[in-house]
């Protein structure tokens, strides 16, 4: 049985420390608004960039000749996995989701007989994954410094990609972010950039022709590392609403939890102090009737 | 029947400017500057640095400076995808020398491709004419 000291002690910890979640929401809400802002103000570059590909490739006649990064190496043996996470903690499973979606895949590469190479971005991430897989990352970036989420920032990824992909260092380019659905879900994901997800591809009904200046391959060829970058950088957005976005829960349930213990407590220190009371009145009580 | 047709500007961070009426742009395509009016064939292409100019109906006129990017002419609307672009009379001349030096510096590095040297000194061309007015 703590004493009372003991218990007051204790409630006051949890009180400062209700206080200090209470606060981290409030920060998580204000900066995850400015966040989603930002995400979808990001959004319109990225889709256009994303329909100029598609038409730019269904107009390439000669599929054969196509850039590598569009068709890929040919093979499929070795993969670049790029975990995107977030530099900070004391945000729920925001971390701990994507790396876990990452493992995965992972394994289902290793069963399969192929190898791959890790970069990670954001140190928490690479925190996660340095135990196990240590050995198969070759780069971590952590963009610590720079406060807000910015288009050089993804281009220095994207360049780094790139320049591996040159040497012919993988064939097959995955990334893993957490997508923003709403304030409480945020969607791990996987998607793969190179060689580019043809999925879309479909729908012939509109092809529009196209004048292209210069020739299609050409601008095909200076786009497509454009557009990895612009990947990248739409990948960091949508993380960075949702770690804002689930650190404002995660601190939400922290407050709720620590007024529930603060609540628990005081009853405690509350029934303590009673028998204390009881106890000494029946001391003296017991005193006077043996007199 | 209208005279003009639809400019959209976005950067990855924003959409930087949109405009319902433009009577025309002159684009730094990569292979020269390209005037685009009402009605033209579609066409993609992308951008050498250098200047863009957008031209309204009541023939004000406003110029920007870019450094890369593609456009997208489709429907009469003209998309201008870039991820640097500022205008002319807004921008910070510290800004502007900065990039000039950067760019001269970058130009010196003799393991640079014959594309992207041309780049550079579009780049520079234009940075300095800018840095004089």
């Amino acid at each position: 049985m703590p004493s009372l000291d003991d218990l007051k002690k204790r409630i006051t910890s949890v009180k400062s420390t209700q206080k200090i979640t209470k606060a981290m929401k409030m920060v998580a809400a204000a900066k995850l608004r400015k966040a989603q802002e930002n995400a979808e103000k990001g959004r319109p570059y990225s889709e256009k960039m994303n329909n100029i590909i598609l038409n730019l490739s269904r107009s390439i006649t000669d599929k054969d000749n196509a850039p590598k990064l569009l068709s890929g190496t040919g093979n499929e043996k070795i993969y670049l996995c790029v975990v995107l996470t977030a530099d900070r903690g004391l945000c729920g499973g925001f971390n701990t989701n994507i790396v876990k979606k990452a493992k995965s895949f992972f394994e289902t590469i290793k069963s399969e007989g192929k190898s791959f190479k890790i970069i990670t971005v954001g140190s928490k991430g690479y925190d996660q994954l340095k135990r196990i897989y240590g050995d198969q990352i070759i780069e971590k970036i952590s963009f610590k410094d720079s406060k807000k989420i910015n288009y050089p920032d993804a281009e220095i990824v994207g360049k780094k990609i790139i320049e591996l992909f040159e040497k012919n260092e993988f064939d097959v380019c995955t990334i893993f972010y957490n997508q923003f659905k709403n304030v409480i879900t945020q969607i791990p994901q996987e998607q793969q950039i190179i060689p580019l997800k043809s999925s879309e591809t479909k729908e012939n009904s509109e092809i529009d022709n196209y004048e292209f200046e210069p020739d299609e391959d050409e601008i095909l060829s200076n786009l497509l590392p454009k557009n990895i970058s612009t990947q990248i950088f739409k990948a960091m957005l949508e993380n960075s609403a949702s770690e804002q976005g689930s650190r404002m829960t995660a601190m939400d349930n922290a407050t709720r939890n620590a007024g529930e213990l603060v609540d628990k407590l005081t009853i405690n220190y509350n029934r303590s102090r009673q028998a204390a009371i009881t106890k000494e009145l029946i001391e003296i009580i017991s005193g006077a009737e043996s007199l | 029947m209208s005279e003009g047709f639809k400019l959209e500007i976005v950067n990855p961070e924003k959409s930087f400017l949109s405009k319902e009426m433009v009577s025309e742009v002159v684009v730094p395509a990569f292979e020269g500057d390209m005037g685009i009016l009402k009605d033209h064939i579609s066409i993609i292409s992308f951008l050498k640095p250098g200047l863009l100019r957008v031209i309204e109906s009541g023939s004000n006129e406003e110029t920007y400076y870019v450094e890369d990017g593609i456009i997208e002419f489709k429907d009469n609307c003209l998309s201008i995808l870039t991820s640097n672009i500022f205008d002319i009379k807004k921008v910070d001349k510290n800004i502007v020398s900065e990039a000039l030096s950067k760019a001269e510096k970058d130009i010196q590095n003799s393991n640079i491709s014959d594309q992207n040297k041309y780049l550079l000194d579009q780049k520079i061309e234009v940075l300095k004419s800018l840095n004089l007015n």
